[in-house]
């Protein structure tokens, strides 16, 4: 039975990046529907009408809304190819504690740094020890999830196209203060499910500026 | 084997209470460890070094931190009266709620107790908002069905926290009368028994909470303090 399966997205989110990176995983096929942010269409508003955003993924029909809940959607569904969580209760529990950590801290530090003027050089600090901590939890794994590709990086790694419009908002590298993260994200790039998935960075920070200039902060 | 469950928590915090209430429905016996959050225990911070928070769940010597994150744990674990639903898009719908509670519903209403009064209306508007989304989800007895399920215990804060809020700040914002299907489902909630039995004394948490009475309106950052 074909599936039908369309993703409302917008290509430089990090979630919607989220959810294509998981479905390229699982090898699934999907129609793709991008969003014109500042007009929404119906389709988005009717299946997401409670936070009216992207990415929504609509599974037969029925829609399934925030990137965390959509991937471990598709893990489940799709069960059988490329597990993102790990089946042991106790890992599973580690690995929604660090994506949850990604939502909370990074996000919203990578935020703070492009789209609060003032405040980008304390919220690149904080970046910065949030990255650390997760290049703690990483250690010597060549991925979160071990010797394969998991939840956590399938969290973090849409935010590798983000570093260059860190970095260029609050002047730092975080290579020099994380380079093993920053050699994880690399090698997760060598994934095709990855490349192909990230945007460009350069794209993302020419966005950035747009809506900087939009909102009085250049 | 024994199993070693203990919970590190505060007895006025709904999100330790979640944990309890989960463990309780699930007949898991487990030690509670009450901390004292403004002198955290060396144990508290060696378990969760990231945020440094209640609740924790230790099992067999292993941490596990963020509330939401434990009670899918519980779930995985301990496979009696189930609180996911099996089927995907059910546990997707769940964890969807859960979210909602917690990022818009409980911020909002928080807010809309504790803000300046000019500026209450606004929050009112945007808290009313948010409850009815969550009213028209309750197509049964419970968020869960027939049986309380993960969403229930997530609105644990709705259900008992609020209306001693209500009695502290001496404004009433849920009343039968503008949410009758969500005050329904908090009788059947905080009278079921495990729940009844989990719950903090009201009376405790009233006059905790009423000491902090001032603190909790001069508060500008809005966060829920315990």
């Amino acid at each position: 039975m074909a599936e039908a399966l369309v993703l409302l997205d917008f290509s430089l989110s990090p979630f919607g990046v989220r959810v294509r990176i998981a479905l390229a995983e699982k090898g699934i096929k999907y129609e793709y529907k991008e969003e014109d942010l500042k007009d929404k269409s119906s389709l988005l508003l009717q299946m997401n009408p409670v936070h009216k955003q992207i990415p929504v993924l609509i599974h037969n029909g029925k829609p399934i809304c925030e990137s965390f809940i959509i991937v471990q959607y598709i893990d489940e569904v799709w069960k059988d190819k490329s597990p993102l969580l790990p089946s042991d209760p106790y890992r599973q529990a580690q690995a929604r504690f660090w994506a949850d950590f990604v939502d909370k801290k990074v996000v919203n530090c990578g935020r703070r740094i492009w789209l609060v003027k003032g405040e980008e050089k304390e919220a690149a600090k904080e970046l910065i020890e949030c990255l650390k901590m997760l290049e703690g939890e990483l250690g010597d794994k060549p991925y979160f999830g071990g010797e394969s590709f998991g939840f956590v990086d399938v969290a973090l790694v849409p935010f590798y196209s983000w570093f260059y419009t860190y970095e260029t908002c609050a002047n730092f590298s975080i290579e020099a203060e994380c380079p093993k993260l920053v050699a994880w994200a690399k090698r997760c790039m060598e994934k095709e499910s990855v490349s192909n998935s990230l945007p460009d960075p350069h794209k993302i920070y020419d966005y950035v500026l747009q809506v900087r200039k939009r909102i009085g902060i250049d | 084997m024994a199993e070693e469950v203990k919970v590190f928590g505060a007895w006025g915090s709904p999100f330790s209470h979640r944990v309890e209430l989960a463990l309780k429905l699930k007949g898991v016996p487990y030690e509670f460890i009450e901390e004292d959050l403004a002198n955290k225990s060396s144990l508290l911070l060696k378990y969760n070094p990231i945020h440094k928070k209640i609740p924790v769940l230790l099992h067999n010597g292993k941490p596990i931190a963020e509330s939401l994150v434990i009670l899918e744990y519980i779930d995985e674990t301990w496979k009696d009266n189930p609180i996911l639903p099996e089927d995907p898009y059910e546990r997707a719908m769940a964890r969807f709620w859960c979210k909602f509670m917690d990022e818009k519903c409980m911020p909002a209403l928080w807010k809309a107790y504790w803000i300046e009064e000019k500026e209450r209306a606004k929050a009112m508007e945007e808290a009313f908002e948010h409850l009815k989304t969550l009213e028209n989800e309750l197509k049964g007895k419970f968020f869960g069905g027939e049986t309380i399920g993960l969403v229930d215990i997530a609105c644990n804060w709705l259900a008992f926290w609020i209306g001693v809020i209500q009695e502290v700040a001496e404004i009433e914002l849920v009343n039968g009368e503008k949410f009758p299907i969500l005050c329904k489902w908090i009788e059947e909630f905080i009278n079921y028994s495990p729940v009844k039995e989990s719950l903090p004394h009201r009376e405790n948490l009233l006059a905790y909470l009423g000491a902090r009475r001032e603190a909790l309106f001069a508060s500008t950052s809005k966060q829920i303090i315990y």
